[in-house]
């Protein structure tokens, strides 16, 4: 091979690096704008941290809304996990309160984080949490019982047509 | 030809080192596209024996050789031996062979960078097989069994080192492809003969440049991605750890995005060199040239966009799965513009039937069945009966071993006496055809009746009324598998001896590698040949 094209076949070969280069940070890119795109559409049924209830915001007292509960147990978590009750009927902007109810029924203290999701996804930036359990892991000592509460609001913007939002909290076990 | 021989007589470099330090050290194209072949074959016959285990529990419903665990790593890597170690490789082999003697180039471009890249491999090999063979002494949990890009990854369902040693195994493979498809892209660009403008190279350097291209984009995102899941299951992050804020669904977008473009990386380089054959035993000029580079181009951009078709039941929302089904269904277009030039290309020629052409022929119609059920896969409404289905295995089997390995047998049979030298022995090449075409239709029809009627895939058993098609499929796989090893004898039988082969093997044979003796010299076109 003569000089001038091995140093064009090293230019090249330098492009191409810088490529792939690219793409692998593409990929690390796609984990916050994953996250971003989720926040922003609501997709994947996040809901997102604790607001405030707004003072203002109105009670659409006409409009009936059915908000279901359940709750997942992840495999290697051996807590009892349930909702206190299954279903509820709420006025759009009007605060309710239910509870979870969680039991260890090991014999060592341990720690769990619920994760919820909404379903149907695209409800789930109307649905407002002033206080949860999930907001932080919950530590449970050996055969403690406990009634967590979560007080929500479903947002009065929420779209007409949806007349049913299921909530379902899946804990899994946190360690350390 | 004259030009050929010029070139030929131009030998100046003498010969390689003998015995193993020439293979070890060699950076020599057509040394590395054997080594590579070689290794592509060898890896081919263990990834098709762990299958036959699969398929021997398989035969019969209860449990009655393997435990699911044992299962679930058997199908896990004769999907990642084959993809990763018998049909890229195989393909690395033949684009180090051939791409040089097409487009009328001494050697690769980077030939230190080409020795690297095969040495690696059988490190990779060893490194995925290793805690497989550790479990039966005791050491370990066995291989990783998260399916072939890590589908099924729960960070709690399996842990053990088996998963630690797939993600180095990926990253080591990962390397390998990068650096062959480095070496594809700078010499297709840099290092063609005068008068070779890129719309006259053939269809295989075009289908290989694309590949290339698709392999630099991709690879690194999957590495990417297993990197995250080792920091995730050893240093504390919290990608896909849900429990701590991090999201499963992303892993699997992250491995799709790069598993639905492999999937083209497989079958691109078999659709690239599936014309040549055509157009020799039909004995007429490739037909629709432009349409099908423009075709294969269309594909690789189509084949980034359209991966959560994998995920249309992971939950997402509708306007999504309406987008991902229609812009896979897309694909079908520029599919079907392939399909048609390769007919186009038969229509009305002087057809012979020798094995290389057979098993371009049996590509076409079995990667046709594979594509067409491909339009099925992505309905939205559909994907939900057939979602993790035994027809999601017999459609990527009728792509995978219909098309890529159709396609590649079709390049062995058709370039071996050209790499040897000697004829094969064409009737042992005819009864291997038909062998496979018979025992791979027995193994992949029934899955599509055990699939539709429900049968759930990666479980080790199965329901009493699947039993019948399971029996005749695992019967058809191992007859499937057994037909193979007469490819062996074949090649071998071949390398030791046979009628000598003339420089263009066959009539009606085209391409600047035929223009060179067979086998052609150690170094070739060291001066480059003319192109008209």
């Amino acid at each position: 091979m003569d000089k001038a094209l091995r140093q064009a076949n090293r230019r090249l070969t330098i492009k191409l690096l810088l490529m792939v280069a690219a793409a692998a940070g593409f990929a690390f890119a796609l984990v916050p704008f994953y996250d971003l795109l989720c926040k922003v559409t609501g997709l994947n049924g996040k809901t997102g941290g604790a607001v405030q209830r707004a003072q203002a915001s109105k009670v659409d007292a006409a409009r009936w809304v059915t908000v279901e509960f359940t709750s997942t147990v992840m495999p290697g978590m051996s807590w009892e996990f349930r909702p206190a009750q299954t279903r509820m009927r709420v006025h759009p902007g009007e605060t309710a309160k239910i509870s979870y109810l969680a039991k260890n029924p090991t014999n060592q203290a341990m720690a769990g984080q619920a994760v919820p999701s909404v379903s149907p996804g695209w409800a789930a930036q109307h649905f407002n949490k002033i206080e949860c359990f999930c907001f932080q892991r919950q530590v449970l000592k050996p055969g403690e019982v406990k009634e967590m509460p979560l007080v929500f609001f479903v947002s009065p913007e929420l779209p007409a047509e949806v007349q049913e939002i299921s909530l379902s909290y899946t804990l899994f076990p946190v360690s350390g | 030809m004259t030009e050929a021989i010029a070139a030929v007589a131009h030998d100046r470099h003498g010969h390689p080192p003998a015995g193993i330090m020439r293979w070890l050290t060699t950076t020599n194209h057509k040394d590395l596209g054997i080594l590579y072949m070689s290794f592509g074959g060898i890896m081919f016959f263990i990834g098709g024996a762990f299958i036959m285990a699969v398929r021997a529990e398989l035969l019969l419903p209860g449990l009655q050789l393997l435990s699911p665990g044992m299962y679930n790593q058997l199908f896990t890597l004769h999907a990642l031996i084959m993809v990763f170690g018998a049909i890229m490789p195989f393909a690395t082999g033949l684009n180090n062979y051939l791409i040089p003697l097409m487009i009328g180039a001494p050697d690769m471009a980077l030939p230190r960078v080409n020795n690297w890249g095969f040495w690696i491999l059988p490190f990779a090999a060893v490194l995925l097989l290793i805690p497989f063979f550790l479990q039966f002494s005791g050491i370990g949990s066995g291989a990783s069994g998260l399916g072939w890009v890590m589908h099924n990854t729960s960070l709690d369902l399996q842990s053990g080192i088996g998963i630690d040693f797939a993600i180095f195994t990926i990253h080591l493979l990962g390397i390998s492809s990068l650096t062959g498809a480095i070496n594809v892209v700078v010499t297709v660009l840099n290092m063609r003969a005068p008068g070779m403008a890129l719309m006259k190279m053939p269809l295989f350097v075009w289908a290989w440049l694309i590949t290339a291209f698709m392999l630099i984009l991709v690879i690194p995102v999957f590495s990417a991605a297993a990197t995250m899941l080792l920091t995730d299951r050893h240093f504390g992050t919290h990608f896909f750890d849900a429990a701590n804020g991090g999201d499963p669904i992303l892993l699997q977008h992250l491995i799709w995005f790069f598993g639905h473009p492999e999937v083209y990386i497989v079958l691109l380089p078999a659709w690239g060199l599936i014309p040549h054959i055509l157009a020799t035993f039909s004995r007429k000029p490739v037909y629709g040239y432009r349409a099908q580079v423009y075709a294969l181009w269309a594909i690789c951009f189509l084949s980034f966009i359209v991966w959560s078709h994998h995920m249309l039941t992971s939950g997402l929302p509708l306007a999504a799965e309406v987008y991902f089904m229609y812009s896979t269904m897309a694909i079908s277009v520029p599919t079907s513009v392939l399909v048609f030039c390769w007919l186009g290309a038969i229509w009305r020629g002087a057809m012979t039937f020798e094995t290389p052409m057979l098993f371009a022929l049996g590509f076409v119609a079995h990667f046709g069945m594979g594509a067409l059920t491909g339009m099925i896969l992505p309905d939205v409404a559909a994907n939900a009966q057939y979602h993790n289905s035994y027809v999601i295995v017999s459609h990527f089997h009728y792509t995978f071993f219909g098309g890529g390995i159709f396609g590649m047998m079709a390049a062995v049979y058709y370039w071996l006496p050209k790499f040897t030298g000697r004829m094969f022995d064409e009737k042992l090449g005819r009864l291997h055809f038909w062998l496979t075409v018979i025992f791979f239709n027995v193994t992949f029809i029934p899955q599509w009746f055990a699939g539709l009627d429900g049968m759930p895939r990666h479980i080790a058993d199965f329901a009493l009324r699947f039993s019948a098609m399971n029996l005749i499929s695992s019967v058809g796989a191992f007859l499937l598998g057994l037909s193979q090893l007469l490819l062996v004898y074949i090649v071998v039988k071949c390398v030791r001896g046979g009628p000598k082969a003339t420089g263009q093997v066959w009539e009606g044979a085209q391409g600047l590698e035929f223009t060179l003796p067979s086998p052609p010299p150690y170094h070739t076109f060291e001066t480059p040949p003319e192109v008209k």
